[in-house]
């Protein structure tokens, strides 16, 4: 992806953000630029903030996850490590990487609140079949609903 | 203690009770310190003076963690390899992380004054700041005290309509009636028939159309409030009560010439007893002690240390995947606990233009854009030549995309956001760098998000002692995020683990 693409996209956030105005709260502002209380990270936040707009798998990866999995999907460490999801056996279980996505695992947040079943289908199976993955059997958006019971 | 510092009126503000105590004799016990943060060092500080044998092991190499703050010549390598060379002019900086301390935060306010650290004002609240909301007045950026002012003029006004009506009887007594019009004429600016409108009384806090001025000229005229309507529908309000708010009222504090003046400090202070560029890879424990493993980036390769206790302030998005010989509660809780995107991007310009054109001396302005913030220097004031600001400082989702961009790409999206409230930013700007924390090799996230649930679940097994390992950081504090909670949460840590040495329970 070129840096112009990447940036055009970035503003295309900002054109959605201009569609929706409400950031958040102001409650909810104070506790995510200082202390984070209670219940800073449930969808109280970020369900009247926004949504990412980004919908094929693609965009959705470049957008979101290659912050910590980076764009060729092999992760990175430093003192610690972002897994790799290049060619990762792990993956073969749709359903695990379902529940990642919706729920978060360790250090890693949540997107569940983000995202639509659409989007989280859309981007699990764009993983599952890049970065020298080939699982072939797509997760529905019925299998999102349930990741999200 | 606490009795007394109640009746001073201090207590409700911090749980801070002054230099800790800790009495009794270690008798030569020895400590493992894990990070050389500012909990990593205060434990090291206090441990130390109380008698025990402390070494103290970092990745980094430097000390302070996430008390950092970057200046030309610094160079920053984040996760994925992006190189950033700062090239901002001599005596210009940003803080990546921490930035500004409450009044409040009596325990790091306490270190700052024993260590010398020298503070100076951070303007929180600037009322000629601006507020920007990309589609509300044809996306042009409004002076905060015109917001303000309009905000509590025109809901001081409806209030006032609804009691001249009678329609509070049933909640206000016909004698405090009288004293709630006059207090809500005052609030709001009102004039004497309770209506907000152009005139000296609400431009004595919005400001005028043409300001008082001397001679035969002077004469001022008043401003025109904003049409209610839009100030709601933009709600650029949600801004308004943000300084209002304990963490962010003033007097709020920074040091002088960087925060990095307080790791530096602590430096002074515990510098000889910490080990950088260590690696921890494994923490064993036994009934005797623990033994910690880590790779060296020194020759030596893999090493090990020992001690008979261990502190360890690592970030717990870290912690989470190295070797650690404890229960299954505290593994359950540093397994808990997610870490926030945040990101922050300082410019460069060549001239202060926010204070020659538009008299802005510190304080933040707000938009809706993916930058959310726009710091201006609480220093150096009118000082010639260039100026830094903080460019951007977002949480969420927009600070996540920007974590997924190159640096540059970051740097020119702050660029593009902060011209729809600057257009100077198109001449003036020179360079940037950009620090998206979840980037970071050394935290790998900014900080610990809690919530209700995991409190409740997790919060006391993260905190208790288990065995000889005790962790402590802003992660086992309930003020995440700052670092008055690191310094608490590790008071509180070496309090505890002290007792159990001397007392052996």
């Amino acid at each position: 992806m070129t840096r112009g693409s990447k940036i055009s996209r970035a503003l295309d956030v900002r054109a959605l953000r201009r569609c929706l105005l409400v950031f958040t709260t102001p409650i909810a502002l104070a506790a995510w630029v200082g202390a984070t209380v209670g219940t800073a990270q449930s969808a109280n936040f970020l369900s009247t903030m926004t949504r990412y707009p980004e919908s094929s798998g693609e965009a959705l990866y470049d957008a979101i996850c290659q912050g910590c999995h980076m764009a060729d999907a092999k992760g990175s460490t430093g003192a610690g490590s972002y897994p790799a999801l290049a060619a990762d056996s792990k993956l073969e279980a749709a359903g695990y990487a379902l529940l990642v996505v919706v729920q978060g695992q360790k250090a890693m947040p949540s997107f569940g609140y983000a995202l639509s079943d659409e989007q989280i289908a859309a981007v699990v199976n764009y993983v599952r079949t890049h970065f020298d993955n080939d699982y072939k059997d797509e997760v529905t958006v019925a299998d999102v609903e349930a990741a999200r019971r | 203690m606490y009795q007394a510092m109640t009746s001073l009126g201090h207590a409700a503000d911090s749980t801070y009770v002054g230099p800790i105590e800790l009495p009794g004799d270690p008798k030569g016990a020895s400590i493992l310190i894990l990070g050389a943060g500012l909990a990593g060092m205060v434990a090291a500080l206090e441990l130390r003076k109380a008698g025990y044998k402390v070494k103290v092991l970092e990745y980094q190499k430097r000390a302070g963690g996430r008390n950092w703050t970057l200046r030309g010549g610094d160079s920053y390598v984040e996760l994925g390899g992006a190189r950033q060379d700062c090239a901002f002019d001599e005596g210009l900086y940003i803080n990546p992380g921490p930035w500004r301390i409450p009044f409040h935060h009596r325990a790091l306010l306490d270190y700052c004054k024993r260590l010398g650290v020298r503070l100076e004002p951070f303007i929180q609240l600037n009322f000629n700041s601006y507020l920007h909301a990309s589609t509300a007045f044809g996306g042009k950026p409004q002076r905060f005290r015109h917001v303000l002012a309009d905000y509590h003029g025109r809901v001081t006004e409806l209030l006032a309509k609804a009691v001249n009506a009678d329609r509070l009887d049933d909640e206000v007594s016909a004698q405090d009636k009288e004293v709630l019009l006059a207090s809500l004429r005052a609030w709001g600016t009102l004039d004497r028939d309770y209506s907000y409108r152009p005139g000296y009384f609400s431009s004595e806090v919005r400001g005028y159309e043409k300001a008082p001025g001397g001679g035969v000229d002077g004469a001022p005229l008043p401003s025109t409030p904003l049409a209610f309507e839009d100030v709601l529908s933009s709600r650029l309000w949600r801004h308004l009560s943000l300084p209002l708010q304990h963490d962010f009222q003033h007097t709020m504090f920074q040091p002088v010439g960087g925060m990095d003046m307080i790791g530096k400090a602590f430096f002074r202070e515990v510098g000889d007893v910490i080990e950088f560029g260590a690696k921890v890879t494994a923490i064993r424990q036994n009934e005797n002690g623990v033994t910690v493993t880590y790779v060296s980036d020194g020759a030596e390769g893999v090493r090990q240390a020992s001690a008979d206790w261990c502190l360890c302030t690592i970030p717990l998005s870290i912690l989470s995947q190295i070797e650690l010989d404890v229960g299954a509660p505290m593994r359950a809780a540093i397994d808990a606990v997610p870490y926030a995107a945040s990101l922050k991007i300082g410019l460069q310009f060549k001239r202060r233009f926010w204070e020659e054109d538009e008299a802005i001396y510190g304080g933040i302005s707000y938009t809706d854009l993916p930058i959310a913030q726009i710091s201006y220097p609480s220093t150096d004031y009118h000082k010639p030549g260039k100026g830094v600001l903080l460019g951007a400082y977002s949480f969420g989702l927009p600070a996540t995309e920007f974590t997924s961009m190159t640096p540059a790409e970051r740097v020119a999206l702050a660029v593009e956001n902060g011209a729809q409230l600057h257009p100077q930013y198109r001449e003036e700007f020179e360079n940037g760098i950009a620090v998206a924390w979840h980037r970071v090799p050394w935290t790998l996230g900014c900080f610990g998000l809690w919530n209700t649930a995991t409190r409740a679940a997790h919060y006391q097994n993260l905190c208790a002692i288990d065995g000889r390992i005790v962790l402590a950081g802003e992660h086992a504090s309930y003020v995440n995020a700052w670092q008055e909670g690191a310094i608490l949460s590790s008071l509180d840590a070496i309090t505890r683990l002290h007792k159990r040495v001397v007392t052996g329970k």
